[in-house]
């Protein structure tokens, strides 16, 4: 009876072994010529790493699912495994067995290939500790792996820590949202904690960026969180807001509400927006160039009697709650990729009569800023108007 | 016999002046003594806010500017359509519709740019 080493010996000697050098060069010549690279080891070692391109039959399978990877029997097959001796055995088999006419082994495996310095490919995979905190969205098709994977990699920024920021950065953390950057200057004050449940009792005094950074760690450590402690103005919106994927709005002001329209249009960035007063939201999507813009919308801001926000103005404290979190579901979709995103629509909502309002929004062709092409729009006209910052002086 | 038409206390029915509701937005309805719809009378968008502006005067400021033009910040949709794609103030109105005006809202998290506020 022959010893293992001597039937890998032989198989070796009856199938066609190949240099990874030779294997290389297939891949770097675009779709391998034909042919076809199998990864014959086990589930456990194609997901640590694999040779970019490998199709995934592991050897215990081989006979019933190579006709999956390789249906052309003609067709040329190159099989791997860690060191070239499983491979061997598998391009025997498909050989022998199965009427390949050109099935081959890889020489020294993946363990080779690595030692030449040749690329492979780490694929991404949750840690067990992330499949069980996101498995509400892996269980739900339109989300899974992808989108889940597509969340973590997302970087969103939060325009305010305050009513509408604090619920959409919790339930965006919560979501697994990658990164989070928080602008706000402010502290945390007693009046905030009625609705801006990002921020407890102990931390009132503290600034609101390092309060909702802590809130958004006890939740979710997977969450790198990048504060600014700062206003923005115009000197240094481009800077901060450059690189997110999603900017959500929910600015008090009406300066600040058209800088960020147009230093967003200029960056292509959407913009998630709403706003709320007394027991009334508005909520829009703002995607440059897919939709209207926040001036498309508004073209002028209104004076200052109708500019209530200037001043000092109630809210019920749930409102932004609520607003907050459609705020987050539309973050959310725009960053999977599913559903209808409310671009070109705005949603009116009254608490009082519990009623949703929708309207048209199109973009405006004569808009000063989304009608142009991003890049004529200069630094200087960012967020301006006539009597710009008078809006606010009452 | 009475008929709706011809009852004294009631306006006979006609395109001319069918009755609208007009939604009032929150910072608006100071003016309308806290009503959150009105209704008003009109068969284009401007005669029905001039029935609003008639019922109300203190809105009439804040809907049309010096030469009797809508403002430029304010919104109104007839039904789900912002009147500006439509024929403006001309566009007609029927009786099962309704306005809504729309002034823009800025209340969200308290940002820097404006501290003092407690939105």
């Amino acid at each position: 009876m022959a010893s293992g080493a001597e039937v890998i010996r032989r198989a070796k000697d009856e199938i066609r072994e190949v240099d990874p050098r030779e294997v290389r060069d297939l891949s770097l010549n675009g779709a391998a010529n034909g042919a076809v690279l199998v990864d014959v080891r086990e589930q456990h070692e194609f997901e640590e790493s694999r040779i970019p391109g490998a199709v995934h039959v592991p050897r215990g399978h081989l006979e019933s699912r190579i006709e999956g990877a390789a249906p052309d029997r003609s067709q040329r097959v190159v099989l791997y495994c860690a060191s070239g001796n499983r491979s061997a055995l598998a391009a025997h088999t498909l050989q022998q067995l199965l009427g390949y006419e050109h099935a081959e082994s890889m020489e020294g495996g993946i363990t080779l290939w690595k030692d030449r310095g040749y690329d492979v490919e780490v694929p991404r995979a949750l840690t067990a500790d992330q499949r069980q905190r996101y498995s509400r969205h892996l269980l739900i098709p339109e989300i899974g792996l992808e989108g889940q994977m597509k969340l973590l990699d997302a970087k969103v920024l939060l325009l305010g820590a305050g009513g509408l920021g604090s619920p959409v950065a919790l339930y965006l953390a919560a979501a697994g949202v990658g990164t989070l950057g928080i602008v706000d200057d402010d502290d945390v004050d007693l009046t905030n904690l009625q609705r801006q449940i990002a921020h407890t009792n102990d931390r009132v005094g503290t600034p609101k960026v390092d309060s909702a950074e802590q809130s958004i760690a006890d939740i979710n450590p997977d969450v790198e969180v990048v504060k600014y402690k700062t206003r923005l103005d115009a000197e240094n919106i481009m800077e901060i807001i450059d690189g997110y994927d999603v900017i959500v709005d929910g600015a008090d002001n009406f300066p600040t509400r058209y800088l960020l329209n147009d230093a967003s249009v200029r960056l292509r960035i959407p913009v998630v927006s709403a706003s709320i007063l007394g027991f009334d939201g508005q909520l829009s999507v703002f995607a440059p160039y897919e939709g209207p813009c926040y001036r498309c919308l508004y073209p002028t801001p209104p004076p200052a009697e109708l500019a209530p926000s200037c001043g000092a103005n109630g809210v019920l404290g749930v409102l932004p709650g609520t607003m907050g979190m459609l705020q987050a579901t539309e973050v959310i979709k725009l960053i999977v990729g599913v559903g209808e995103p409310l671009v070109g629509r705005l949603l009116l909502y009254e608490a009082l009569s519990e009623t949703f309002t929708e309207l048209k929004v199109k973009r405006d062709p004569e808009c000063p800023i989304c009608s142009r092409d991003p890049d004529s729009i200069s630094d200087d006209e960012m967020g301006q108007f006539p009597d710009y910052e008078a809006f606010c002086a009452g | 016999m009475t008929r709706w038409g011809s009852s004294p206390t009631t306006r006979p029915f006609a395109p001319g002046n069918a009755v609208s509701i007009v939604k009032i937005p929150p910072v608006l309805r100071s003016y309308t003594d806290g009503e959150r719809e009105v209704s008003a009378d009109g068969a284009s968008v401007g005669d029905v806010l001039e029935g609003l502006a008639a019922s109300h005067p203190d809105t009439r400021g804040q809907l049309f500017d010096e030469r009797g033009q809508l403002n430029r910040f304010v919104n109104v949709y007839l039904n789900d359509e912002d009147v500006r794609v439509l024929d403006g103030l001309q566009t007609a109105v029927g009786s099962d519709d309704t306005l809504v005006i729309l002034p823009a809202m800025a209340g969200g998290s308290q940002t820097p740019a404006a501290a003092e506020s407690a939105i």
